[in-house]
């Protein structure tokens, strides 16, 4: 049959390209997804990354490029010739079977024998044992979505496609589902790659994240590499949120000194993405420290502000400080040794020069900054 | 909320009001009539004699038409499903913005009358038309051989003005399955044909059931398509049999006993049929 142990392999995006008519959903797009591994197609939606996952599928025909496992091209194989599995969005459980005949749809479509003891395994390692002979619309959504990753991962697929999963399901279940999913993948050593809008379960979840937007890879990397060392302004603000301040290259050493509005900061090399003079100077909100102006500063890179809002949030304080120049910064401050700054108050911001990232200045600063869906 | 309890009540007499004059007050009288001395006329008047022996008299005589009524059109149903499925599947999944288009065609033959329309069929399949001219040509028909007045061109009549009854029906169940879920069934190992096999047909059964049983309940007790294709004794249906009995012979006691014959075998079928259909392919 398609699938055979010793196919395995990296699945690998060679120039994948995808056009509907004028528009280009998937723009010359390279990847190599190592065997074994939990890997993120994170982007909003119309980026692309659903229609990626659809051509590894088989479910839509690439425009060009070729799709690879291992060094067996799949790019135009049919989608059922294919050792790949999906878990769909929406979980497509077939209403008119059974949990057990779902489950095993795969198998007896392969002519496998005896199905009842890797589908009484499948269930149990999904936790859903004793559920063989309910119908899909008597199980709760949570439930379902158990049964979709059983459907595909009973074929033991070379990779599993995963798109949207946890999407229809409420916050605290696809918190647990995110944990879930995680040590079944773990348990059963195959490819996962997982498409989402959502960062944070990407970060949860994957191993390496390839943020995704207008049909290309922005920034491959790790979760804490993308999120500490983001390079574009898109990654920036689509990971979390980071305050961008526009500043000028003024000398160039093993940090780069770079003047923000009359006040000097420094960035290390290895975290400035670009050799242009003009910048993006970004940091991350939590990274800041918030001192009042009387008081000494904690760190090398400062600026002065004035703060314009001040909520409590529990787990942190979160600030709004305006700058000399009108801009307004974020500041979350952890409400361990609260610097009591209140609104009105002048404060100087202050951080480590190696939380300091620099971008390209020729970028939206704002690109990325609308999730499509609020909900993390 | 206790002072509207007559409200569901008002709400379903009309409907009750019009079933008990126009159906249950005919279908009493119709069952006595089937009762009545059949030695009885419209001039010399009935006499109620619960004489069960017409349920016997008819059946001994008019069996024949009765299993050629449920033959033809079981057969018509079949074909029907046949012509109808592929028709319903390509309008709902392969018809893109034509789509309505093609339904209203399903639907135009309503806007003419379907005696007229039965009419045309005669024309159609009459000894020197083209279609059956072709046949003689390509030996498929005896050199002398027709098609008209034979059980084929009644079965293809009963066929031709059902098949809308069929393709509806059909349609709206294929049109409600979610593609997403044939997508799935290929992710599965499933090729186009395993695919339709184990989840449009299943998932398209409650149209199947529907179609089937609108077009052979009205097919089994129609009788113009017998009359104007059919043209003879040889291929006349029960339909025909109470036609004349209640309209020419006016034996009404023979009619009525018929027709409540026709109506009681439909209905087991019908019961039958869904039994069967409903445990084994029906969610």
């Amino acid at each position: 049959m398609a699938h055979s142990e010793s196919l395995g392999g990296d699945l690998q995006l060679v120039h994948l390209t995808k056009s509907f008519g004028t528009f280009t959903a998937v723009d010359d797009l390279n990847l190599v997804i190592p065997k074994g591994s939990f890997f993120a197609l994170l982007g909003p939606s119309g980026c692309g990354k659903t229609t990626t996952l659809r051509m590894v599928a088989g479910l839509e025909e690439p425009t060009s490029g070729q799709i690879l496992i291992g060094d067996k091209d799949i790019s135009y194989e049919r989608p059922y010739r294919r050792p790949v599995n999906t878990v769909f969005q929406s979980y497509a459980l077939f209403p008119h079977l059974d949990i057990f005949e779902n489950v095993a749809f795969g198998l007896r479509r392969r002519k496998i024998k005896d199905v009842k003891p890797a589908v009484d395994a499948i269930l149990s390692l999904v936790e859903l044992d004793g559920f063989a002979r309910r119908l899909p619309g008597q199980l709760s959504g949570g439930q379902q979505q158990r049964v979709a990753v059983a459907r595909a991962l009973i074929n033991k697929p070379e990779v599993l496609l995963l798109d949207e999963p946890l999407g229809a399901l409420d916050l605290k279940l696809r918190r647990q589902m995110q944990i879930e999913l995680k040590r079944i993948q773990v348990e059963v050593g195959i490819t996962f790659v997982h498409v989402t809008h959502d960062q944070e379960e990407a970060m949860t979840m994957a191993d390496t994240i390839a943020v995704m937007n207008g049909g290309k890879v922005e920034q491959m990397g790790s979760p804490t590499e993308l999120y500490e060392n983001p390079r574009t302004t898109f990654v920036a603000n689509f990971l979390g949120q980071s305050n961008l301040i526009a500043g000028n290259v003024i000398d160039r050493g093993d940090d780069l000194g770079v003047d923000l509005y009359g006040n000097h900061i420094r960035v290390p090399r290895a975290r400035t993405s670009t050799n242009s003079e003009s910048l993006w100077v970004g940091v991350r909100p939590e990274k800041i420290n918030i001192t009042l102006a009387d008081k000494p500063t904690l760190a090398a890179n400062i600026i002065p502000g004035v703060v314009t809002d001040a909520s409590y949030i529990g787990v942190s304080t979160q600030y709004l400080v305006k700058t000399a120049w009108g801009e307004e910064l974020m500041v979350f401050e952890q409400n361990l040794a609260n610097s009591g700054a209140k609104p009105g108050d002048k404060v100087n911001l202050s951080w480590d020069p190696a939380h300091t990232f620099a971008l390209d200045a020729n970028q939206d600063v704002d690109a990325g900054v609308e999730a499509p869906e609020a909900d993390a | 909320m206790r002072t509207r309890r007559w409200l569901p009540y008002a709400l379903l007499a009309p409907g009750i009001i019009w079933l008990a004059i126009f159906f249950i007050s005919p279908m009493f009288n119709l069952g006595a009539t089937s009762l009545y001395d059949p030695n009885g006329s419209l001039d010399t008047g009935y006499q109620m004699t619960f004489h069960f022996a017409n349920y016997s008299d008819a059946l001994s005589q008019y069996y024949p038409q009765f299993l050629r009524s449920f033959a033809y059109a079981g057969v018509a149903t079949i074909s029907a499903l046949a012509v109808a499925y592929p028709l319903a599947y390509a309008i709902a999944f392969k018809s893109g913005r034509w789509k309505n288009f093609l339904l209203v065609l399903v639907i135009a033959p309503f806007f003419t009358s379907f005696l007229v329309r039965t009419l045309a069929w005669t024309a159609i399949l009459g000894d020197n038309s083209t279609f059956v001219q072709f046949l003689h040509t390509i030996h498929l028909l005896a050199p002398h051989g027709r098609i008209l007045a034979t059980p084929v061109a009644v079965i293809t009549g009963l066929t031709y003005n059902f098949l809308p009854f069929m393709t509806l029906p059909l349609y709206a169940s294929l049109e409600k399955i979610d593609p997403r879920l044939i997508e799935a069934s290929s992710d599965l190992y499933a090729s186009a044909f395993a695919g339709f096999r184990k989840v449009t047909v299943p998932l398209s059964m409650p149209g199947v059931v529907a179609g089937t049983l609108l077009t052979f309940i009205p097919a089994s007790g129609d009788y113009i398509n017998a009359t104007l294709l059919g043209q003879g004794a040889r291929t006349s249906m029960i339909g025909n049999i109470i036609d004349s009995a209640f309209l020419v012979r006016l034996a009404y006691p023979l009619a009525a006993a018929l027709s409540f014959m026709l109506m009681a075998t439909i209905v087991t079928l019908v019961v039958v049929y869904i039994r069967r259909a409903g445990t084994e392919e029906l969610v």
